[in-house]
């Protein structure tokens, strides 16, 4: 790891003029960014640890909707009561991410900016082509050992997997990524590899996010988050869903859903199709089968990694069927 | 020129001063720069939960955790797990009562994360055990004797 020198933050001010410095990265839970300075991915030559910042790790619950504060701990929201009773995807998601360790170290705001776990990207030194790490220098796992890598969103450039969970969730749930001030839906805030897999979000230098915001609804207060992976626990995701869904009164047409999928995409990957063809349909296992075959519109498999276009619909199916049967 | 900063860790209920690189992790502060070698270096990626141990109470990976980050919270390490009399902790007790190992690396982090398990009321069942205990990894595969003590050492503590 490269020598560093560390800045703790004494507001919010001054983490934002700190970090407008060059080769200057903020360090807030610290898994991401000691992980991949270790790897010699992250190479700062300042650090700004904005950990003990106060007042930015709020939880908030109301009528309109939560309001998260950016340094709020994994492991805080994961158990929140009030989280738990008006989005219970966001619970699961998280509680169902990473290990309680890190879970208590690692916090909202950087959940959501944590980088893939493509082997390629993580291993500069026996691969030094990659366009994430270095634009323009190529991609090693479109050909290479891609079992994990996505099949939606990527392209020749990059086919890198976006690991989270919580982001699927709140992707959703049309989540709001607070930048200060300015505000930017969720999926706006993930930007797709195109060109430049390097910039990864719509974030300005000098911004950080302040807060996470959901709206309530009816979908939120009935959604789930189910997880498939190699492993029961501590693994990412193979392929993931978060489903809202509004019932009607006969407890079987299904009046609004949302529905996005992770660990299959570049970015937390909001299916518009599944739920257009299911709003206003009866929930019956055929219509959701054939809904959910939709979630893989587009998909293009690298080889190993074919098992996730037979498995995201799927995953997509016995989510909603799940929900479906709690109602 | 080296770049080092002074810092003062509340360590085990003691202040330590330890002067050391900002890079330097919680990690190899206790282990390189203060003798603690109880907590254990196994991946030293956050990816095997060895070097668990308590900040103000909560388990985290000293691994992932400057040493700068953590000055004004309180430390606790495998060493100032048991009594000032030397009396073991319950959860140390168990782990012995059921043969909870085989080549001992992985315990400090086991017993760390175990104790921390049961005060956030994660023992419901064996079940729920497994889950909480997910972040400490075993390559000897001791994990059912792991869960019966976990399992055990809950009921003495509650």
């Amino acid at each position: 790891m490269r020598d560093f020198s560390y800045l703790r933050a004494t507001s919010v001010e001054e983490a934002i003029s700190a970090a407008a410095m060059p080769a200057t990265m903020l360090l807030a839970g610290g898994t991401t960014l000691l992980d991949l300075a270790k790897c010699g991915v992250a190479e700062p030559e300042r650090v700004v640890d904005i950990s003990h910042l106060e007042g930015l790790d709020a939880i908030h619950v109301d009528a309109k909707g939560a309001t998260i504060g950016a340094l709020a701990r994994m492991s805080r929201v994961a158990s929140d009561e009030a989280i738990k009773a008006h989005f219970p995807a966001v619970s699961e998601a998280l509680w169902q991410a990473a290990s309680a360790q890190i879970r208590n170290m690692a916090t909202i705001g950087g959940n959501l900016l944590q980088r893939t776990r493509c082997a390629y990207f993580r291993d500069p030194v026996t691969f030094p082509n990659c366009n994430k790490r270095n634009p323009g220098s190529g991609c090693a796992a479109v050909t290479g050992v891609n079992r994990n890598h996505s099949v939606l969103g990527g392209n020749s450039a990059c086919i890198a997997t976006y690991p989270g969970d919580l982001a699927v969730a709140l992707t959703a749930l049309d989540a709001v990524v607070h930048l200060g001030d300015r505000q930017v839906p969720i999926d706006d805030f993930f930007l797709l590899p195109g060109s430049t897999p390097d910039k990864e979000h719509a974030m300005r230098p000098g911004e950080i996010i302040t807060a996470i915001s959901i709206p309530a609804s009816p979908v939120a207060r009935h959604s789930t988050f189910l997880k498939v992976r190699d492993r029961q626990s501590y693994e990412f995701a193979a392929a993931s869903a978060a489903v809202g869904m509004d019932l009607a009164a006969d407890g079987r047409t299904i009046r609004d859903i949302r529905v996005a999928i992770g660990g299959v995409a570049t970015k937390p990957w909001r299916l518009r199709a599944v739920e257009d063809a299911l709003r206003g349909k009866a929930l019956e296992p055929d219509t959701v089968k054939q809904a959910s075959r939709l979630a893989i519109e587009g998909a293009v498999d690298h080889g190993a990694n074919h098992y996730k276009i037979e498995l995201a619909p799927r995953v997509v199916e016995r989510a909603i069927l799940k929900l479906g049967a709690a109602a | 020129m080296t770049n080092t900063i002074s810092l003062n860790l509340d360590i085990n209920g003691k202040t330590q001063e330890v002067t050391v690189e900002p890079r330097v992790t919680l990690l190899d502060a206790l282990r390189e720069h203060l003798g603690l070698t109880g907590t254990k270096k196994g991946c030293d990626h956050g990816q095997c939960g060895a070097c668990t141990v308590h900040v103000d109470g909560e388990r985290i990976l000293s691994c992932l955790t400057l040493a700068a980050q953590v000055e004004g919270s309180k430390i606790t390490t495998i060493e100032g797990l048991s009594d000032a009399a030397g009396e073991l902790h319950p959860v140390q007790a168990a782990f012995l009562e059921h043969d909870a190992f085989q080549c001992g690396y992985c315990t400090p982090g086991q017993i760390m994360s175990a104790v921390a398990c049961i005060r956030e009321g994660h023992t419901g069942s064996d079940e729920e055990i497994r889950e909480y205990m997910s972040g400490n990894l075993c390559r000897c595969g001791a994990y059912p004797h792991i869960v019966d003590a976990v399992r055990e050492a809950a009921k003495v503590m509650s």
